[in-house]
This record gives structure tokens, C-alpha cells and sequence, in this order.
């Protein structure tokens, strides 16, 4: 089963045109990914062949979605038009809408996220400034490698890229249901709780990993939540404690203010809900093989 | 980017919010000038990036210009909180009948935007909120609709102003709502906003902070950068587009991905307390497209910090090439030549490992360690960070 992306989602890639769409639309196919089409205002009538796949570009997001049945979108359109991007997708009523792009304005990103709350459809947005999500071995929406590990039962939300990927490469022998790259801006559209709760209802989900890291309270938030409604094992690990205040530290959102935001807060707030915090990315795999050994 | 008190009132005043006239001045002798110019008493404030400047004795009242000199000399150069003072805005001063509170701030956890505002201003507002909850009206705001005449009275009201003043100070929260959203602030902060003798409400100080990825819209913006409180490393890095921040340790990092940097800091610092407190010396993210050039400016800044004694280059390959990664490694040492004087630990997985590591191996520089996990990585890369700190010693 796993979470928000299944082997039956068709993807659309706005931005397609470009070289990050472009290079990231081949790989995705590669992870066998339905790319239906991409989205490029003013380009719509090309195709785009990806070594013997051709894949139709649309002048619209509706246009691509009347005439393929999209339902996931992954935008890889620049900062400057990354609004105007997910507002269409939005308002177009595609489901999923997963955003690459790193460097949008927060009050950009605020915006749409408030648009699609209010929309009639709603749709998910993972992102901005992330990874993608991919439920391995049946499809990846995003720029996360797919050869790393393959299906299992771990599901795995983060808001770091790299980290992700090196967790899934410490499990890559057990697996993963959904791994699901939530980006490290201040203002993000899916967060820890909404990737928990999705795990907690997936069938296919016997315990997750929640990586997080310095800025904001969304960790601490997220103990509270697990602590309520989680009854899957839950390990998590923090990155940052090192991080001095007042520095942002590589990620838009990774900054500690005054005493809020810090490492050592999340991890008490993770811990004092029961969950166990790996000291590194390899202790916090091997606390989840644990995890695994024990439900098996 | 925080900006200088003297920068957001020029916002303010674009904007229309209501601010006193200033003189930013370098020397007491243009504060004397800017005293006799703006007549009567003056206020003298330094201009740093920080909190506590009342307190530290950074604002101060002269009633004449050559008092505003002096005081502009006992001012400029000194310490607040780590702050050198490089400038003083020169004001006049203000007869102040009523001290109230005004901002509008990125709200994270519930990704919208919030109104702050209360009648008890002047002192720090996290006390005021501490001490008593209900004196701080905070007022949600939507971010599509924002804040029109209703929004604005609805906020004044919320905070109980007086009725003699709400009028006047929600056409303020109308002007600064239009300088958050017209800025790209994350956070537009006025304390105090007064209440002069003569019925004016004026904005005393200004708190502002503009969006770092908003700049593509305000290009202008560029002459308000400012590299006074970065550390030379920190500023060269800057140069060179480096994502680069200067810590107080011993072992330079080099990564790719902010979230790996991050905890491969807190993993050397783990695997430090081992050999009497080694510390990272600094955060590096290298980003995803790591080639030859990138790696060499990256080493090159971490080699030229006298603080690293050794360094650790930490990469997981994910878009990244690890036979890129190792490539740009040995150019870079070739292009540092003698300069590269530092122990190197590399770890290295992910996309094309097997080649990377070969290619290591194969040119067999001496200064050179590969480690095959980011733990045991970490630890040699303390080792030799102690031993080399021991040498000097």
C-alpha cells in the first residue's frame, strides 16, 4: 500500500523543460514512476524523449490532467515561479503536489499552502525545499535516488535529504514502505504529525523512523502527537545539537532562536513520549533493526 | 537578514509609519553636527544587531550637541553582547506620555502570520507575556485576506487600546502589515510605539527581518547586506557562495546535504569528548553538485582556518557522485599543494562508491585516511585532530 504514492499514481512534472526537470523526469522513469507528462506555460505540444519513453508537455496543469488523468504533480520550476506554480496545480485539483524547489519566500509558500487548504480539492503538499517522497519499488516522485533500498516495512519521514538517504541506505537490507523527505524550510506543508498518522493507518507500516532537526517546534509537536495516537514503534534521531544560536545552518529553517528550536528539546520532548533517539544516523538504525527484530 | 534600527525606520517611513527624523553617523564629531542640526535634546542609540541596548548604556539623552559628542564617543566602539558599535542614529528625543507594542511575525507552527500587539510596550515583551498572559493580544492573520481597516480594529481592539489612540494606531497596523508584506519580512516589530504630549503616536524603535530567498524581488536590497559581524572565514566563504558557518573546534567539516552536516558536527563532537573535547571547527555543506572547484574552495577556506587540525570530508552520494566527490578531492589537494598541511579523513557511500574509494586508493596521498562509516570516521578524525593539537602544543 504505502503513503500518498502508489504504483497507480500518474505524475505530472511542471518544469519538465527545464535541466533539473529534465534530468530528475529520466530518473523517475527509471524508478518506474508513471511520468504522464510535464507542465512548461508556453511549451505546451512538445514531447520529450527519455532514452525511447516519450512524455507529452502541456501549456496547463488542467490541460495534462484532462487528457492524462494526473493526480500527483512534482514542481521544478524556479523560485520566482513556484507560487504561481503550485496555486495552478492547486486550483487545477491535482491531489498531491510535491515541491522540489529550494529558495522560495516563506510568505510565498504561506500562501499557497493557506490556498490549499481552502481549495475545493485540497490537495497534499509535501515540500517546499525537499526530497520527494518515493514508496520504493513502486513509484518515486522527486529526486531521491530509487537504488538504495527497496520495499519493506519501514516507513521513514524527514526533513533532511541526505539524512534520508542515509538511513535508507543503514536499513536498505530491511526495506521501506514510504519514505517521505518533508524539506527543510520554516514553513512546510505536510509535517512530522500528517506523515505519522499516514504511517500509523498504512497496513504496510510496521514502525517508523522520524528524523528532525534543529528550528521551530514541529518535533516536539510531533512527541505529543505520537505520544496520543501512535501506537507503531517510533525511532527518532535530531541533527543540530552542535548548531549555535542565532546561525541558520545550511537549511532556511534550521536556525535556534534565543532558547526555542534546539536539538536537545526535541530530543527530551521525543523521549519524555516514549520514543527511543539514536545518538547517530547509525545508532538510530540499529535501534529501529531492534525494532524490527522484536515484531518479526 | 536583521537590519539596523536605522535601516528599518527607512522602511517604516517608506511605508508610511510614523518615525522621528535620524542622522546615522560614524564619528562624535558628525553627532555633534547632527545634534546642533536637528536642535534641542537628542537621543544617541547604537546601532548593533542585538537586544539589551538600553541596558548595556547604548541609548543615552544629551541636551546639547557638544553633550551628544561625548556621548557619541563613550558609544561608538563599545561591546554589546558581542557587538562592536560601528554607527549611532542621532534622534531627537521624545516626550513620552504612553509606551505601547506592535509586530507582525511568520507563524511556523501554524504556517500563517501573526498580529502581536499590547499597551504595555517599552520592556521586553516575552516578559510581559510571561508575567501577564492577557496583555498580549496575539491576533491570527490570514494570509490571503490580510489586514484591512476591519483586521486593523480588530487587532487594536484586541489589545484594548485606549479609545482616544485606537484610531491612530490601527492605521499604524495597516502601514506596518503593508511593510512586512511589501518587504518580504518574517518579522516587523515596533517597541515602543509612544504617545507623544502632543497626541502623535510614533514608532521609537524598529525591529525588522527581511527574507534571505526574498531578495530576487528587491534588488535593492544588495547595499543592505552587511559582512561587519561575519568572521573572516565566514565572509570569504560568502564570496565564493559556499554555505559555510564558523564554530569554536578542531576538526573542519566538509558535507553534502545541510541535515548530514549537521549531525556529522554533533557525531564528531560525540566521538571528541573521547580525546579531551575535540569540536567541529566549522559547518560546510557542499550541496548536491559537488565538483573539483567547489571541493577545492571548500577545502581551501577549512585549511586556512589556523584553528582545524584535521578535517573530515563526509559524503553520502545521493544525486552526488562519490568518483566525482573523490576526483574533486585529489584536484583539490593538487591545486592547494603545500597549503594542504591538515590530515584528511574521508568517508564516502552512496551512487558510485566503489569508484570513489578506487580512486582514493589510487592516488595514495599521504595526507589521506579512507573510513568506510561516518562513526569510525568521526572518531579517527578527533584522533588526529588531538595529536596534532598536542604536537603544537
Amino acid at each position: 500500500m504505502a503513503i500518498f504514492l502508489t504504483k497507480d499514481s500518474k505524475i505530472i512534472v511542471q518544469g519538465m523543460t527545464g535541466s533539473q526537470g529534465r534530468k530528475h523526469t529520466q530518473r523517475m522513469l527509471g524508478a518506474g514512476s508513471q511520468i504522464v507528462g510535464g507542465v512548461t506555460p508556453g511549451k505546451g505540444g512538445q514531447t520529450l524523449d527519455f532514452e525511447g519513453v516519450s512524455v507529452p508537455v502541456f501549456g496547463s496543469v488542467a490541460e495534462s490532467m484532462a487528457l492524462t488523468g494526473a493526480d500527483v504533480s512534482v514542481v521544478f520550476v524556479p523560485p520566482r515561479f513556484a507560487k504561481a506554480a503550485v496555486l495552478e496545480a492547486t486550483d487545477a485539483g491535482i491531489e498531491l503536489i510535491v515541491v522540489i524547489t529550494e529558495g522560495i519566500p516563506v510568505q510565498d509558500t504561506v500562501v499557497f499552502c493557506a490556498h490549499a487548504r481552502t481549495s475545493s480539492v485540497g490537495p497534499r503538499i509535501i515540500g517546499p525545499n525537499c526530497p520527494g517522497v518515493i514508496s520504493p519499488g513502486a513509484s518515486n516522485a522527486g529526486i531521491i535516488p530509487a537504488d538504495i533500498t527497496g520495499p519493506g516495512r519501514i516507513g521513514l519521514v524527514s526533513k533532511s535529504g541526505t539524512l534520508t538517504y542515509q538511513m535508507m541506505f543503514e536499513l536498505r537490507d530491511i526495506g521501506f514502505s514510504t519514505c517521505v523527505g518533508i524539506g527543510g524550510d520554516p514553513v512546510i506543508g505536510t509535517t512530522h504529525i500528517e506523515a505519522l498518522q499516514s504511517f500509523e493507518n498504512d497496513p504496510d507500516t510496521a514502525a517508523v523512523v522520524m528524523i528532525g532537526e534543529i528550528g521551530g517546534d514541529a518535533e516536539e509537536r510531533a512527541a505529543d502527537y505520537i505520544k496520543a495516537n501512535i501506537t507503531k514503534p517510533v525511532i527518532g534521531y535530531i541533527a543540530g545539537f552542535t548548531a549555535p544560536e542565532g546561525k541558520t545552518m545550511g537549511h532556511a529553517g534550521a536556525i535556534v532562536s534565543g532558547s526555542s528550536g534546539t536539538a536537545a528539546a526535541k530530543k527530551d520532548a521525543l523521549e519524555a513520549a516514549g520514543v527511543q533517539v539514536g545518538t547517530t544516523p547509525s545508532d538510530t538504525a540499529e535501534l529501529m533493526r531492534e525494532v524490527m527484530k522484536s515484531l518479526s | 537578514m536583521d537590519l539596523y534600527e536605522y535601516q528599518a525606520k527607512d522602511l517604516f517611513h517608506a511605508h508610511g509609519v510614523p518615525v522621528l527624523p535620524g542622522r546615522v553617523v560614524t564619528t562624535s564629531t558628525q553627532a555633534r553636527a547632527a545634534a546642533a542640526e536637528l536642535g534641542g535634546t537628542v537621543v544617541v542609540k547604537a546601532q548593533v544587531k542585538t537586544g539589551g541596548r538600553g541596558k548595556a548604556g547604548g541609548v543615552q539623552l544629551a541636551a546639547t550637541p557638544e553633550r551628544a559628542q561625548r556621548t557619541a564617543a563613550a558609544i561608538l566602539g563599545m561591546d554589546i553582547r558581542g557587538h562592536t558599535v560601528h554607527r549611532v542614529l542621532v534622534t531627537p528625543a521624545c516626550d513620552i506620555v504612553a509606551e505601547y507594542y506592535l509586530s507582525f511575525l511568520l507563524d511556523r507552527t501554524h504556517r500563517r502570520f501573526l498580529a502581536m500587539a499590547s499597551v504595555q510596550g517599552g520592556m521586553d515583551i516575552e516578559e510581559v507575556a510571561a508575567r501577564t498572559p492577557g496583555a498580549l493580544a496575539k491576533v491570527p492573520v490570514d494570509p490571503i485576506s490580510g489586514v484591512d481597516a476591519a483586521k486593523a480594529t480588530e487587532i487594536v481592539q484586541a489589545a484594548a487600546f485606549p479609545a482616544e489612540v485606537a484610531p491612530a494606531v490601527a492605521e499604524v497596523v495597516r502601514k506596518l502589515w503593508e511593510v512586512f508584506r511589501a518587504e518580504d519580512a518574517t518579522l516587523v516589530e515596533v517597541n515602543p510605539l509612544v504617545r507623544d504630549s502632543q497626541g502623535s503616536i510614533i514608532a521609537l524603535d524598529a525591529k525588522v527581518t527581511l527574507d534571505d530567498s526574498a531578495r530576487f524581488r528587491h534588488p535593492e536590497r544588495a547595499e543592505l547586506a552587511d559582512s561587519a559581524g561575519l568572521n573572516p572565514l565566514e565572509a570569504r566563504a560568502r564570496a565564493r557562495h559556499l554555505n559555510y558557518v564558523k564554530l569554536d573546534g578542531q576538526v573542519g567539516i566538509i558535507g553534502n546535504g545541510a541535515g548530514l552536516v549537521m549531525s556529522t558536527l554533533d557525531v564528531v563532537a560525540r566521538a571528541g569528548r573521547a580525546y579531551g573535547g575535540i569540536r567541529p571547527a566549522n559547518f560546510l555543506d557542499i550541496g548536491g553538485g559537488a565538483d573539483a572547484q567547489v571541493m577545492a574552495d571548500g577545502l581551501d577556506i577549512i585549511l586556512g582556518d589556523p584553528d582545524v587540525h584535521s578535517v573530515f570530508v563526509n559524503v553520502f552520494g545521493g544525486i552526488t557522485a562519490c568518483d566525482q566527490v573523490a576526483t574533486g578531492i585529489v584536484q583539490a589537494l593538487g591545486i592547494l599543494g603545500d597549503a594542504a598541511a591538515k590530515p584528511l579523513v574521508v568517508r564516502l557511500d552512496g551512487n558510485n562508491v566503489t569508484e570513489g574509494r578506487r580512486i582514493l586508493a589510487q592516488a595514495a596521498h599521504p595526507l589521506v585516511t579512507m573510513v568506510d562509516t561516518m562513526d569510525a570516521a568521526a572518531d579517527k578524525a578527533a584522533e588526529l585532530a588531538a595529536l596534532t593539537c598536542a604536537k603544537g602544543a
